[in-house]
């Protein structure tokens, strides 16, 4: 997924071949991730797509089922990777993914650890920002949920930057071997507090910690146990807002002079009300935006500390 | 490049203790200032009416806390110790605010409240009184301050403190520290652009170490250098310009890039990059003789150690840009507010590949709503998308959690898609 390989770079050259992983895109929220085998086929409403078409062809073309349907190939990312995972608990979004990651402040080099694994959404992108020297030491207590994840890196190809241990992280802390290694640490645990000061030992000074709950209880009880060893604790909440766009015939109004625009005299205007109201004879198109009617109302708090210095 | 090398810039830029030189933000007292500096052997910033040296902070680590003192040398800096017994007696006060049954029904907003003068602060000053020391004569001299409710006694002793024992601290100027306090100090030099709209952006184009990011970047180099810090010295960020100068990109020089990231930012017209004018063969001459020129400064500074730093921001090579030609770029960002959206992603978007993310930032909605438009009924691309991140903040305190009464109601829309190969891109 990342072109720490660049035989894997995005290029007007690069085209698809046996055994790539595409993102099979049908429309904005219905996508597919797709390791693509020359023998195999993809089945959908559209029809039956063969592999074999796709191969030789570039990243980002359209291609056709045998009854003319049709669907995009891209090349995987992480943002694209958070829509198509199979979710095996409730993940971030990237409107939270991208403030944690900034927050955090993390470039490539950083060590940085998490737990839960969970479905490794965040995972993926918190490879992306460490990539290609830094690493990424994930911890989930279920064996199950760590070896899928373990599998989805294998199969996005970060398996160099992740490691994923199976680990009560609330129960034992994190593994004394990293103590003092991490630039940053994230935690999504329903008791974060009881990990917070095995974080801290973890943490370089300065590090950066991010704590996310969805409920402000947790909150609460983490700030209280932050305040001990950490400063700067401050506590978020970040949504989108995305916005339809349309483009669509208004009529105009128009005065009997026939100057649109221009301020009508009231009496007139009493008088011929109902010529007013005519169709524009000239094409009058206009793209309007307005937001979407439904969007997530809430995702979960977000904490951050920074480990104080003690000189 | 060995990986030595490559482990050393790296943490190179990721240094947690500062130096001679380096770029650093001061905070002084709790947000209240925010302050860009370099610290060098005669840099200062002026509190209040004095004038502190900036000397004592080199050589210490990002993160540390100050505190002014008056010495027989005049005001200076010292570091503030902080202990395992600090931390205990902040818990007790934590503790003390879950009872609370005093409030302010006999409070008298008289200005009699308080006995201290300003001559008598002016005194103890005289008399070597650090400004703790005279927080806590205001806090015994004040009528009302038994009264007041645990928050609001807090409340007195910060204000207090604020005034009379200002505190700084050490902070990394990092993209996200930049754009905050751009935000809060510049908006309108850095489009109004907020730093959770800054991190989706780098999301949406995909930016890793490696990619060669293309930018139209009009906000002073905020993108820029936000990119140029995801790439790590590695990959390339490309300011493209229309015209023959190239636009400002002074924020870069806020974060402590290192050589090997500030050779990766360069720039290149518009009209280079399409490869058309007679320009090119002049170019590629001096291009040619450019990159000679920086070979040898760099064989220098192997051999004498002399420290010659890296600009941000020279032409691109000629051997880059025929690589870009040729390949694309991986990533498309635009920050472009006086440049119409629309008409500045059909000049450059030929030179993203395919398949290829782009995040155009604006802070109207309406060109990115007519740019998004024409590109789904010209073909160019899938996934579009016009968002608007909303950010809050709360304060979290015992019993007296909820949201800040003030917030940034708006932070910028972006527009983010996915570059398609369709017929007509083939063809081209």
């Amino acid at each position: 997924m990342l072109p720490t390989d660049p035989t894997k770079k995005l290029s007007f050259k690069r085209h698809i071949t046996d055994g790539d992983l595409v993102i099979v895109y049908e429309k904005h929220d219905n996508m597919k991730a797709v390791k693509v085998s020359e023998k195999s086929v993809l089945e959908n409403r559209f029809g039956v797509f063969k592999h074999s078409d796709w191969i030789g062809k570039p990243f980002g073309c359209k291609v056709s089922s045998h009854k003319g349907g049709f669907v995009y190939l891209l090349a995987p990312t992480p943002e694209l990777w958070t829509l198509v995972l199979s979710h095996r608990t409730q993940i971030l979004y990237i409107a939270d993914i991208s403030f944690v990651i900034m927050y955090l402040e993390l470039i490539p080099g950083c060590v940085v650890l998490e737990s839960g694994t969970g479905s490794g959404s965040l995972t993926t992108s918190l490879a992306r920002s460490i990539a290609p020297t830094g690493h990424v030491y994930t911890f989930d207590f279920h064996e199950q949920r760590a070896m899928a994840a373990r599998e989805d890196f294998e199969r996005t190809g970060l398996s160099d930057l992740v490691s994923v241990g199976v680990r009560d992280i609330q129960g034992e802390g994190f593994p004394k071997d990293l103590i003092g290694r991490a630039d940053a640490v994230f935690l999504d645990l329903p008791q974060p507090w009881l990990a917070i000061p095995s974080a801290g030992q973890m943490l370089k000074e300065d590090g950066v910690l991010c704590s996310f709950s969805p409920c402000i209880e947790q909150v609460q009880r983490s700030s209280e146990t932050l305040a001990s060893n950490f400063t700067d604790i401050r506590t978020f909440e970040v949504l989108l807002r995305t916005y339809e766009v349309r483009e669509a015939k208004m009529e105009q109004c128009q005065t009997e002079e026939g100057t649109p625009g221009a301020r009508p005299n009231k009496r007139k205007q009493r008088v011929s009300e109902a010529s007013h109201w005519e169709q524009d004879k000239s094409d009058s198109h206009m793209v309007m935006a307005r937001p979407s009617g439904e969007a997530k109302g809430h995702t979960g708090y977000l904490t951050f500390a920074r480990l104080k210095c003690v000189a | 490049m060995s990986t030595t090398v490559e482990q050393q810039d790296n943490s190179n830029q990721n240094r947690r203790i500062t130096w001679e030189g380096c770029s650093v933000l001061l905070d002084i007292n709790d947000g209240d200032r925010l302050v860009f500096s370099r610290l060098t052997a005669g840099s200062i910033v002026k509190i209040g009416n004095k004038n502190y040296p900036l000397r004592p902070l080199i050589g210490c680590p990002f993160g540390s806390l100050f505190q002014v003192e008056s010495g027989e040398n005049g005001p200076s800096l010292a570091r503030v110790i902080s202990t395992a017994e600090d931390n205990n007696t902040e818990d007790k006060k934590e503790c003390d605010l879950k009872e609370e049954s005093r409030d302010n029904r006999a409070l008298i907003d008289n200005n009699t409240a308080q006995t201290l003068t300003g001559e008598d602060i002016e005194g103890m000053r005289r008399q070597g009184a650090s400004g703790n020391d005279i927080v806590e004569a205001l806090i015994a001299n004040s009528a009302t301050f038994e009264n007041k409710t645990s928050f609001s006694q807090e409340k007195y002793r910060l204000k207090k403190q604020k005034k009379y024992a200002p505190k700084v601290l050490l902070r990394r100027p990092f993209a996200r520290s930049i754009c905050d306090t751009y935000f809060k100090k510049y908006p309108a030099r850095i489009g109004f652009l907020r730093v959770d709209t800054l991190s989706l952006i780098l999301s949406f184009s995909n930016v890793t170490a490696n990619s060669d990011v293309l930018v139209v970047d009009m906000i002073g180099g905020m993108i820029t250098g936000a990119v140029a810090e995801r790439l790590g010295g590695t990959g390339y960020v490309c300011n493209t310009y229309r015209g023959d100068s190239p636009y400002s990109i002074e924020i870069v020089r806020i974060f402590n890039f290192n050589d090997e990231i500030n050779k990766r930012i360069v720039r290149l017209s518009l009209g280079e990059l399409s490869g058309n004018g007679d320009l090119k063969e002049n170019e590629m001459i001096s291009s040619n003789q450019e990159s000679l020129t920086f070979e040898e400064s760099t064989e220098d500074k192997i051999a004498s150690k002399i420290y010659k730093a890296a600009k941000p921001g020279e032409k691109a090579s000629q051997d880059s840009i025929n690589s870009w030609k040729e390949n694309g770029f991986s990533s498309l960002i635009i920050a472009a507010p006086d440049v119409d959206a629309w008409s500045i992603v059909k000049e450059v978007l030929p030179f993203l590949s395919f398949s290829a993310p782009f995040v155009i930032y604006h802070q109207y909605l309406q060109p990115l709503a007519t740019c998004m438009h024409n590109l789904q009924v010209e073909k160019m691309a899938i996934g579009l998308q016009i968002t608007e991140p909303w950010l809050r903040e709360y304060q979290v305190l015992p019993s007296r959690t909820h949201p800040h009464m003030q917030m940034s109601a708006f932070g910028g829309y972006i527009l983010s898609g996915t570059k398609i190969c369709n017929e007509k891109s083939t063809t081209q």
